[in-house]
């Protein structure tokens, strides 16, 4: 009995070991659904509304995927994970792409064996503090109680910053964004900090968000992307071409509400023919259907729309497109040709 | 008489492997231990198989590089530099400290509920099952952030401590905050201390490496010393009272032994207390007692104190009856038939089971991450693994842990039961 018990636990164990195979793409095909990594709830980025369907920014990139994959921009299985379980969902094979607040570092592309397929959102640690405590900067935070994520960048970008201007804190490790929020709120830290964005999505959902300011300090730089496994280049380059894609159109002037229009024909502009499938052979290559970046943008916008809507300064969170904008209005967001 | 026949040839056919009982055990335990190394062997090749495809390595040399990130709680010396191995090292410690603080207060808790249960008072035992029940049948999970949202919700902030009309003052004359981030009480310090001993035992283990407190070694040690002492004049005593049947009075030398020379060793060392005080954000000076200490230790201490309390109960219970009717016949109280008659033989019973309690505890311990508590598994078993992307080994290295500590508890426990359990000669 004992022996069998073990027997079938290691059966179990041995299963899900062997769970990662290469093809990523017909193993999405043949579920006929994308799984795909978000964050626990961070409004704007992933956070499912009202009726327990998830939006947000990060969240429609992968309807943008799943569009272009799978034809369905609602076939998609949004697995929530935390900063210390992202990884090793991602890279059990438990999810096909992350798309969670992740910082684009050498060590998780390099050591970690992840492929950040690009940036979506280019961002920086800050700290936010009630405005009644009167700091008006990082550094006058000597000795104060930091409310931190375990497992980010953050978590190690803090411990440098304090070291470097020689002043101490006290660390309070938290496991997600929710359970930040509640502590810094309760006071139990003096201070949160997290990427910039992240703290402007959570200031949004604060009852007074006036009473809070963001320290001006940005203290790192977090390049935020999508990111697979590595090893299996054909996925990999699937997620990149479709975030270049949503870059490309808004810089094209293809939007969710005209794209049907210009797909239904060759247009004038070569690289938007090239970009619709309606010229060229770019989807073949990618071994998807010649429409696929049209189903993509259809699904929630271009990356102009879908910052608009979800993080934009419309919305409560408020944010700027700064580094974000694109490079042809100063910005960092720069797709490479389609072509 | 021969009417025996001959006895049947004792040739072997392949089909008693199945059919013959002297045979079949050993036919079945041989195939149970192949498919058992088949089984074995196709994990580890999938292992490796998969580690290939990913293209990660297997290998301990993460930790020997900088950890990067801070650790609130540090029993031991410890900052960002440090190595992983550090890390894991102190998460360790605060591992410990919280299953020692928590088996030694569970006990405590759990004989007191245990005893109680059995009173010939309603209230007592109906309070006492109240007890028991609510926390054996809550998960553990649920206690301990329950625990920690009060302490957290309901204690004022540094902040309030501040100004002309605090919204909250210390208590005991000043000396201890009560905090929603721990409570501060006040730490004692020497100030002719003796200094410490760097320990670097280096061939084990390159980061371990300690300092030893000469001043809490010299009390720890004169405190042991008066206690033999103290023994050695309870023998004299017994002696004396054997031979001549009155007793010497003892307790004044007694309580002379043990305090003068501890008091005396405390005031050559300059002992005072320092107590915390406000500063910039947080108190400083004191000893800081966070509060996911406090809420994994009273959640893991109530927790496993109402198993507890049922192991006692079932150990009284387990005593005859008569035991307790021939202590009253000798005139013995309730009190003492309790505990010079009654809970030495439940001990017996009560053991064996309080073991596994306090390997519960320990490996319960781990739930630490849920309010922030750093132990071995939020730092070896969390940051680390997730900071360096190895989670084969950091998991290995992490159940190679608890399964060590836990033969330590049990093999330590069992030594214990062997010197109360019934002698049979």
């Amino acid at each position: 009995m004992k022996k069998s018990v073990i027997l079938g636990a290691l059966t179990v164990a041995g299963l899900a070991a062997g769970a990662a195979s290469a093809a990523t793409l017909d193993d999405v095909r043949a579920r006929g659904k994308l799984n795909c990594g978000v964050t626990t709830g961070l409004t704007g980025f992933a956070a499912p509304d009202a009726n327990g369907v998830w939006e947000g920014f990060d969240v429609g990139m992968c309807r943008a995927v799943a569009a272009a994959v799978l034809g369905d921009a609602t076939a998609v299985e949004f697995v929530p994970t935390t900063g210390q379980t992202r990884f090793t969902a991602l890279a059990s094979g438990e999810v096909d792409m992350l798309a969670r607040n992740t910082t684009w570092t050498f060590s998780r592309d390099v050591d970690l064996k992840f492929e950040f397929t690009g940036v979506n959102y280019y961002d920086g640690q800050g700290f936010i503090v009630p405005r009644s405590l009167g700091v008006s900067s990082a550094k006058d935070l000597d000795g104060a109680t930091v409310c931190i994520q375990t497992g980010t960048t953050t978590e190690l970008n803090l411990a440098d910053f304090f070291r470097a201007n020689n002043i101490s804190y006290e660390p309070v490790p938290i496991e997600t964004n929710a359970e930040g929020q509640q502590l810094y709120l309760a006071g139990s830290c003096d201070t949160y900090t997290t990427d910039a964005s992240g703290l402007a999505a959570t200031r949004a959902t604060f009852e007074n968000p006036g009473d809070h300011v963001i320290l001006p300090e940005i203290i790192s730089k977090e390049p935020l992307g999508p990111l697979v496994r590595h090893g299996d280049n054909e996925w990999g380059d699937i997620v990149r071409w479709t975030l270049n894609a949503l870059v490309t159109a808004e810089e094209l002037g293809v939007t969710s509400a005209n794209v049907a229009e210009l797909a239904a024909g060759p247009t004038g502009n070569p690289e938007v023919n090239r970009l619709l499938g309606t010229e060229g052979e770019l989807g073949a290559m990618l071994g998807l259907e010649a429409d696929w970046a049209v189903k993509a943008i259809a699904a929630g916008g271009n990356y102009g729309e879908l910052f608009e809507t979800n993080i934009g300064e419309n919305t409560p969170i408020g944010l700027a497109r700064g580094l974000n904008a694109q490079w042809t209005e100063g910005g960092l967001i720069y797709s490479p040709p389609f072509r | 008489m021969t009417t025996l026949s001959d006895p049947p040839k004792p040739g072997f056919r392949p089909s008693q492997l199945i059919y013959d009982t002297r045979y079949r055990s050993m036919t079945i335990q041989t195939v149970a231990f192949i498919l058992l190394m088949a089984a074995i062997f196709w994990l580890v090749s999938n292992t490796i198989e998969n580690l290939n495809a990913l293209g990660k390595d297997f290998n301990f040399g993460f930790l020997g590089q900088p950890a990067g990130y801070d650790i609130n709680q540090r029993l031991i010396e410890y900052d960002s530099q440090a190595s992983h191995g550090r890390a894991a090292l102190v998460g360790i410690l605060n591992t410990l400290l919280v299953a020692v603080l928590g088996c030694v207060a569970a006990t405590i808790v759990g004989v007191i509920a245990g005893v109680l249960r059995l009173s010939k008072n309603w209230i007592v035992s109906r309070l006492m099952s109240v007890y028991v029940e609510g926390f054996r049948n809550v998960p553990l999970l649920l206690w301990i952030v329950l625990i920690f949202a009060v302490f957290n919700e309901s204690t004022p902030q540094p902040r309030d401590f501040r100004g002309e009309d605090p919204a909250a003052s210390m208590i005991f004359g000043d000396t201890v905050a009560i905090t929603n981030r721990g409570t501060y009480v006040p730490e004692p310090l020497f100030s002719n201390g003796l200094g410490d001993v760097d320990v670097k035992p280096g061939w084990i283990f390159s980061d371990l490496y300690f300092a030893i407190s000469i001043d809490l070694a010299a009390i720890v040690l004169t405190i042991i010393a008066s206690i033999l002492l103290i023994r050695l004049i309870n023998q004299r005593a017994h002696r004396i009272q054997d031979a001549t049947g009155v007793r010497p009075t003892t307790w004044w030398v007694n309580l002379l032994v043990f305090f003068v020379p501890v008091g005396l060793l405390l005031w050559y060392l300059g002992f005072h207390l320092g107590y915390p005080e406000l500063q910039g954000f947080n108190f400083s000076g004191g000893t800081h007692i966070r509060n996911s200490l406090m809420a994994l230790w009273l959640a893991l201490t109530l927790y496993t104190g109402a198993f507890i309390a049922e192991i006692v109960r079932g150990g009284i219970l387990a005593i005859n009856k008569g035991q307790t009717e021939a202590a009253f016949a000798l005139g013995l109280r309730p009190s003492k038939t309790m505990n010079l008659v009654i809970l030495p033989q439940a001990m017996r019973v009560i053991i064996p089971p309080l073991i596994s309690q306090y390997l519960n505890l320990t490996k319960n311990s781990s739930l630490a991450i849920a309010v922030g508590y750093m132990d071995v598994r939020a730092t070896l078993g969390g940051i680390t693994i997730n900071q360096t992307g190895r989670e084969l080994e950091g998991m290995l290295l992490l159940g190679l842990f608890y399964l060590i500590l836990s033969l330590l508890i049990s093999g330590g426990m069992n030594i214990y039961n062997n010197s109360v359990k019934l002698k049979e000669r």
